[in-house]
């Protein structure tokens, strides 16, 4: 497959993310296109890995091994991510996220 | 004994140091031993230095203490010269200078502890810079006493700090020195840039390679010289010395009539080989003099202030000094800086024991009669009055006889204007001293009950200094007499450059004769005139009226400089500062808190907000890096 496919996609995947993020109040579904949009760059990191190591440029797969960073960071975040919004629960019986402009002032 | 020179200024200083960061513990008592007694053992030190320097055959010495300044291949070393006239300087300072310390433990004595302590150090820490002053061995050595010297008379002049005139008198006589400092100092800059050295020695060798007339030889004698003219009180930067008679009248007598004022005198005499090669700038220095002299001394006819009568004849005397300088008769200003100093500084201890007496009151309009009650003072004084006025056989005759035999053989025009400044001298000091001394009493009946003579260590010194005023003239005694000019013959190496002017024998005795006889006709018609004054409160019109507003030159300079200066500030003040630096300065200030509120509203707390612009910014650079 030629790599336009992936980028297509991963653009498509990519804007998802950023529109929803950009448009929705709940804490959840942001942090779930939070995730969209990573997983969006790791399938464009896969995909032009694979294309310079089928163009002979490149001897192994060690550049996907960048993915596998992403994806330990983005389980970082999760953890600590979820752990706000379930504070946030907690305290405000809601996960929209303006409540929290409760902060300023 | 050469090497141990440092120790004459030091024990001042020490002085300076116990009386001044012990003045809230120290007694009164302890206070006036160590003030008096550094300066008493500095005269003895003094001494001791002065026979061996008077010995046949001393060749000048200069004492390296440690190097001050050493940068490039400018070395300036902190160094002290002795040779005969720092000699002659160092007994000036420290001897006149005990005595007036002696005179101030009883004349101040109703300070508090603390001002009496403040009093003495400031009095030894002038003594101190004095002596560096005429010690130094080369020009910034000298510049450092020169400044000292103004801060002491500063702090001394303001020393009854909570009366306002007494500050600005203060202010207005450092302003002034500050005038001719800038001179001295630039003089020293060329000094530096044309010579590479500031040492004496150094500087005096290289001097003739100018030549004679050189320019830049004349900008340094003459840039000195503007020094000397604020020190030492010349027209036109006179005014701030009789303005000076605000601080304690000890302190008039040794700063602004002994010793202080003479530094100009020093520095010029120091620096006569400089002087000898620029005729031009001593032409200036004897017209200068001359003009000073005049000036002063007739403004000293009609003045009613005992102690301004005698800042006046300060002035005026320093007038001569220059007056000789210029024509070239170095060894008679030194003459009369010497002999000035016994009798002014006697004139102005009388004057502060006829003070002391009468509580405080300075008019004389208010005195008289006061020889009842005060013999010794009035003795004293009247010994003063002669010797300043010139009458054969005390020491203001041969002194002003030399000055006015040279001004003689130099020019005509300019020894005529000096005898009448010697005749209207003699007047004034007659009159002060009828109107002080004799006629009966006018002032108050509880000052009458006051009245009496001071104790003994006031009249002490006062004996002393009516002593040397009159056995002081004898160290140089006119050609005339036959015997040898002492102060000459012992000055002659320093002063290599002098070329006094000779006259004829008979002219001499000629000239002396008709100045004496002139002096004791004015002294006649003063007697005549003020032996019975009456005090009638008659305004005084015309002339009288001009000399008693001392030609309206205070005025003068308050109108032509003060206040075009003061209009000139206050434009700056306004217009530049206030207006200008302020305006941009608050400017900056208020725009940005402006902008800062403008952009505060950015700041909603909308978190979609937040990350909307993030996107946007990120979709802008990313627009960017695809054009650029």
């Amino acid at each position: 497959m030629p790599v336009q496919y992936y980028i297509f996609l991963s653009i498509a995947l990519f804007c998802i993310g950023v529109m929803g993020v950009l448009m929705r109040r709940n804490a959840i579904i942001i942090f779930m296109c939070i995730e969209l949009m990573l997983n969006a760059v790791n399938l464009l990191l896969v995909a032009f890995s694979k294309m310079w190591v089928d163009a002979g440029r490149i001897d192994a797969d060690a550049a996907q091994l960048f993915v596998f960073f992403v994806m330990v960071v983005a389980a970082a975040e999760v953890s600590v991510g979820l752990a706000i919004i379930v504070m946030m629960y907690r305290n405000t019986h809601s996960v929209d996220i303006n409540i929290l402009s409760r902060l300023k002032n | 004994m050469i090497h141990l020179v440092w120790l004459v200024p030091f024990l001042p200083l020490l002085g300076f140091l116990i009386n001044g960061l012990g003045r809230k513990y120290l007694p009164k008592s302890l206070t006036g031993v160590v003030g008096s007694g550094s300066v008493l053992a500095a005269f003895v030190i003094s001494l001791l230095i002065f026979f061996e320097v008077r010995q046949p055959g001393f060749t000048p010495q200069v004492v390296t203490l440690f190097d001050f300044i050493n940068v490039g291949s400018l070395h300036i070393p902190f160094a002290f010269q002795v040779d005969q006239l720092s000699a002659l300087f160092l007994l000036i300072i420290t001897g006149v200078g005990s005595l007036i310390h002696i005179y101030s433990t009883s004349y101040m004595h109703e300070e508090s502890n603390e001002g009496f302590a403040r009093y003495f150090a400031y009095l030894n820490l002038f003594v101190f810079s004095m002596l560096i002053l005429v010690l130094g061995a080369n020009y910034v050595m000298m510049f450092i006493g020169w400044e000292g010297v103004g801060l002491c008379s500063y702090l001394l002049i303001g020393f009854w700090f909570r009366n306002i005139n007494f500050n600005k008198a203060a202010n207005k006589a450092f302003i002034m020195n500050r005038i001719g400092d800038l001179g001295f100092l630039l003089g020293i800059f060329l000094m530096i840039q044309q010579f590479g050295s500031v040492t004496f020695s150094e500087v005096f060798e290289k001097v003739p390679a100018l030549g004679e007339g050189s320019i830049i030889l004349f900008a340094i004698a003459m840039l000195l010289f503007v020094g000397a003219m604020g020190k030492s009180a010349q027209v036109p930067l006179y005014t701030w010395l009789p303005d000076a008679m605000a601080g304690p009248t000890p302190v008039s007598a040794l700063i602004h009539a002994a010793t202080m004022v003479t530094a100009g005198i020093y520095m010029v005499a120091r620096s006569n080989v400089l002087y000898s090669l620029a005729p031009y700038i001593q032409a200036i220095i004897a017209i200068v003099g001359v003009v000073t002299a005049l000036l002063a001394a007739s403004i000293a006819l009609k003045q009613n202030d005992i102690k301004k009568v005698l800042a006046y004849s300060t002035v005026s005397q320093l007038g001569y000094m220059f007056l000789a300088l210029g024509t070239g008769a170095y060894t008679a200003a030194v003459f009369h800086v010497m002999t000035h100093a016994f009798f002014k500084a006697l004139l102005f201890l009388g004057s502060g024991s006829v003070i002391h007496a009468m509580g405080g009151e300075q008019d004389i309009r208010k005195m008289g009669g006061l020889k009842k009650w005060m013999p010794v003072t009035n003795i004293t004084f009247l010994i003063g009055c002669l010797a300043i006025a010139g009458i054969p056989g005390l020491s203001g005759f041969f002194s002003k006889d030399e000055i006015l035999a040279n001004a003689f053989g130099y020019n005509k025009v300019i020894y005529a204007l000096a005898l009448i400044g010697a005749l209207m001298t003699a007047f004034y000091m007659f009159r002060l001293y009828y109107i002080t001394f004799s006629g009966k009493f006018r002032g108050t009946h509880e000052q009458e009950h006051h009245l009496h003579e001071s104790p003994a260590a006031i009249t002490l010194p006062l004996i002393i200094l009516a002593v040397l005023s009159v056995i002081g003239g004898y160290v140089g005694l006119p050609e005339v007499f036959g015997a040898p000019h002492l102060l000459h013959e012992y000055l002659s190496p320093v002063l290599v450059s002098e070329h006094p002017h000779h006259l004829d024998h008979t002219l001499e005795w000629g000239l002396m004769g008709l100045s004496t006889v002139l002096v004791i006709v004015m002294i006649f018609i003063a007697r005549g005139k003020f032996s019975r004054y009456e005090d009638t409160g008659a305004e005084n019109t015309g002339i009288a009226k001009v000399l008693e507003n001392k030609w309206y030159v205070d005025e003068l300079y308050d109108a032509i400089i003060v206040k075009p200066l003061l209009v000139l500030s206050r434009f700056f003040r306004d217009g530049i500062e206030r207006s200008g630096i302020d305006a941009l300065v608050n400017g900056v200030g208020r725009g940005v808190k402006w902008g800062g509120g403008r952009i505060r509203l950015l700041q909603n707390g909308q978190v979609g907000f937040y990350i909307f612009a993030m996107v946007i910014g990120m979709i802008v650079l990313f627009v960017i890096s695809l054009f650029l």
